[in-house]
């Protein structure tokens, strides 16, 4: 178990440390001249110069690289471009209330997502079986914008039932903010409803079909039982890491929600970094993004081992 | 080779036959026709809907700014008095030609890369295997959006950050199915013949693992229209004057308090169509769901 542990632990550090050289490679060496891609092309030289003189941008890459990744393991991810203010508080506000659009849609969609896995899975075959994996399916490749649109025009617009816009007011309660965060989520929801679904419904399937669930079965225990403690057990193990992967298809997705709801989260920050050149802040959103997915997928692998103990010997890399 | 030259070898008959079956299994499948019909609309719009729609989509007409829906035009007019129903069907044109490329492109490098991974295994699979892991640990709109704002978006930009991000996605299945094929006899009777290992990988594996790939290409197919149309509707994907559907909603959903709905509806319903479709079609081309 110590072992799988280090090497999954070693592993993601690596994937850590690959993801920050593309970052990097994206937001520093893909744009060129950073001064002349942020001043444009009829900006005079000198004057681009300066700016890659004050930015440090003249400097070699390998120092650069250096220089930005340690500040960054410390803490400080540089100063915003756009904002000439230091990027890592607003980074810290971005990530609280994107936090907060995330859970809404995960406490929705996770019941939500298990549960439409078990109805198909015990209906298998049947025509609600296909209805509900159609269904999933479908929502799953809508873009949340498309959904999201739909969804505005008629609880926003047509029956107003629900606020357009996710911003709350300055000193909003628990339940107004919740109330904003409704309708933005449930695109979110739309999206990873069909995953989840069909994840819990694989796991079912295979689950009802073993033969621990025939000899439970055969034992006498009640249907319900069985269900409950030993064909879901087993079947939610794969949805387990589902989940979990599913964290960083939300934050891509979330870029496109804030930007449709005017929310100020991490997607809207990433959004607004690329739309001013904000190279850092660009840089910062994105290392932010994949570390948490990292996190995420981490924390899945050692989940599903701990919960499974074939993992744990067999090893898996 | 045909069945004919092989009269003895009643496993390859047998074999076609089977997947003649399959064959025949999914075009009689429902989702599959329904799916496809639907794209072949929508493809056919792309090619000849210039050609047959009643007003120039992208023709100002100001006097008829934001008109509801009428015999005249029949999804009503946009701010600038552009007929919407023309320009949904036009609109089919651009995200048609970059989603399939895009597709194309991280197939083609995803498989080149899946093969290379699966055959030589060791240090290049685990170097190559923590790059792929490292770019899928990136949302593809993200990647995507530090690419284009590095390169500045355009239509052939967005076919190759597209074409790379994807790729690792389908390099992960090539590679679990060349890590199948890779230790049966037919591979150890080409290395006996001292085959090249280019030789082996393209002409030996490939034919071999086809099927899953196709249809990963298929799924990714949809996901390609979803972040085409996703990118379109943030500014980093096609651009204006196109009358793309993504470009079109972005340009419109301003006035969504307003009351407009007609600018951006059809639009929604015209891309959440396409892409179900083609998902139907992956569905499909599965044989129906994972059961």
């Amino acid at each position: 178990m110590i072992g799988f542990l280090a090497k999954r632990l070693a592993l993601s550090l690596v994937t850590l440390w690959l993801l920050s050289v593309i970052t990097f490679a994206g937001a520093q060496v893909l744009p060129g001249n950073i001064g002349r891609a942020m001043l444009g092309p009829f900006a005079d030289q000198r004057a681009v110069d300066v700016l890659n003189h004050e930015m440090g941008t003249d400097r070699p890459l390998l120092v650069q690289y250096g220089d930005w990744i340690s500040s960054a393991a410390m803490g400080d991810m540089g100063d915003s471009y756009a904002y000439r203010a230091p990027v890592a508080p607003f980074l810290a506000t971005a990530l609280v209330n994107s936090a907060k659009l995330a859970l809404v849609a995960f406490l929705l969609v996770v019941p939500l997502g298990i549960l439409g896995g078990i109805v198909a899975a015990l209906n298998l075959g049947r025509p609600i079986d296909r209805i509900l994996t159609i269904l999933g399916l479908s929502a799953t490749i809508v873009p949340e914008f498309v959904s999201g649109i739909v969804l505005i025009l008629i609880f926003g617009v047509w029956l107003q039932w629900l606020p357009i816009s996710a911003t709350w007011p300055n000193d909003a309660g628990f339940a107004t903010q919740l109330y904003h965060l409704l309708l933005p989520s449930i695109p979110l929801v739309l999206i990873l409803f069909g995953y989840i679904a069909r994840m819990t419904r694989a796991g079912m399937i295979e689950a009802l079909d073993a033969d621990y669930t025939r000899t439970a079965i055969l034992k006498g225990l009640p249907r319900r039982i069985v269900i409950w403690r030993h064909v879901l057990r087993n079947a939610l193990l794969p949805t387990i890491s589902v989940i979990s992967t599913q964290t960083a298809y939300l934050i891509g997705g979330l870029v496109v929600i804030e930007t449709l709801f005017h929310y100020q989260g991490i997607g809207g920050l990433v959004f607004t970094a690329a739309s001013k050149k904000d190279f850092p802040m660009l840089q910062a959103g994105v290392l932010t993004i994949g570390a948490i997915f990292i996190l995420a997928s981490l924390t899945a692998d050692l989940l599903y081992a701990l919960l499974n103990p074939r993992i744990r010997i067999g090893g898996r890399a | 080779m045909s069945v004919a030259e092989q009269p003895a070898d009643s496993g390859a008959a047998e074999e076609t036959l089977a997947r003649h079956e399959r064959l025949r299994q999914v075009f009689h499948s429902g989702t599959f026709l329904t799916g496809f019909t639907i794209i072949l609309f929508w493809v056919f719009c792309a090619i000849f809907g210039v050609f047959v729609v009643p007003y120039d989509p992208y023709a100002d007409d100001l006097m008829n700014a934001l008109m509801p829906p009428s015999a005249e035009h029949w999804f009503g007019t946009d701010q600038l008095g552009r007929d919407v129903f023309s320009r949904v069907i036009v609109g089919a044109r651009d995200i048609l030609t970059v989603a399939p490329l895009a597709t194309l492109v991280s197939t083609l490098a995803g498989t080149a890369l899946g093969l290379m991974m699966g055959y030589f295994r060791g240090v290049i699979d685990e170097v190559l295997s923590r790059i792929v892991d490292a770019l899928l640990a990136l949302p593809t709109v993200i990647v995507a959006l530090l690419a284009l704002v590095a390169l500045g978006p355009s239509s052939i930009t967005v076919v190759f950050v597209i074409g790379f991000t994807f790729a690792p996605i389908i390099a992960r299945t090539v590679r679990a199915s060349v890590l199948a094929e890779r230790d049966l006899d037919y591979i150890f009777t080409a290395q006996l013949r001292r085959e090249g290992a280019l030789h082996i990988m393209f002409r030996e594996i490939l034919p071999n693992i086809l099927p899953p790939v196709l249809v990963e290409a298929t799924v990714r197919l949809g996901y390609a229209i979803f972040t085409v149309a996703t990118l379109s509707f943030i500014g980093f994907g096609i651009q204006p004057p196109s009358p793309d559907w993504g470009l079109s909603i972005s340009a419109n959903y301003g006035l969504i308090g307003g009351g407009y709905w007609w600018t951006i509806l059809f639009d929604g319903l015209a891309i959440a169509s396409l892409v179900v479709a083609v998902n139907l079609v992956a569905d499909g081309l599965q044989g129906g769901h994972d059961d």
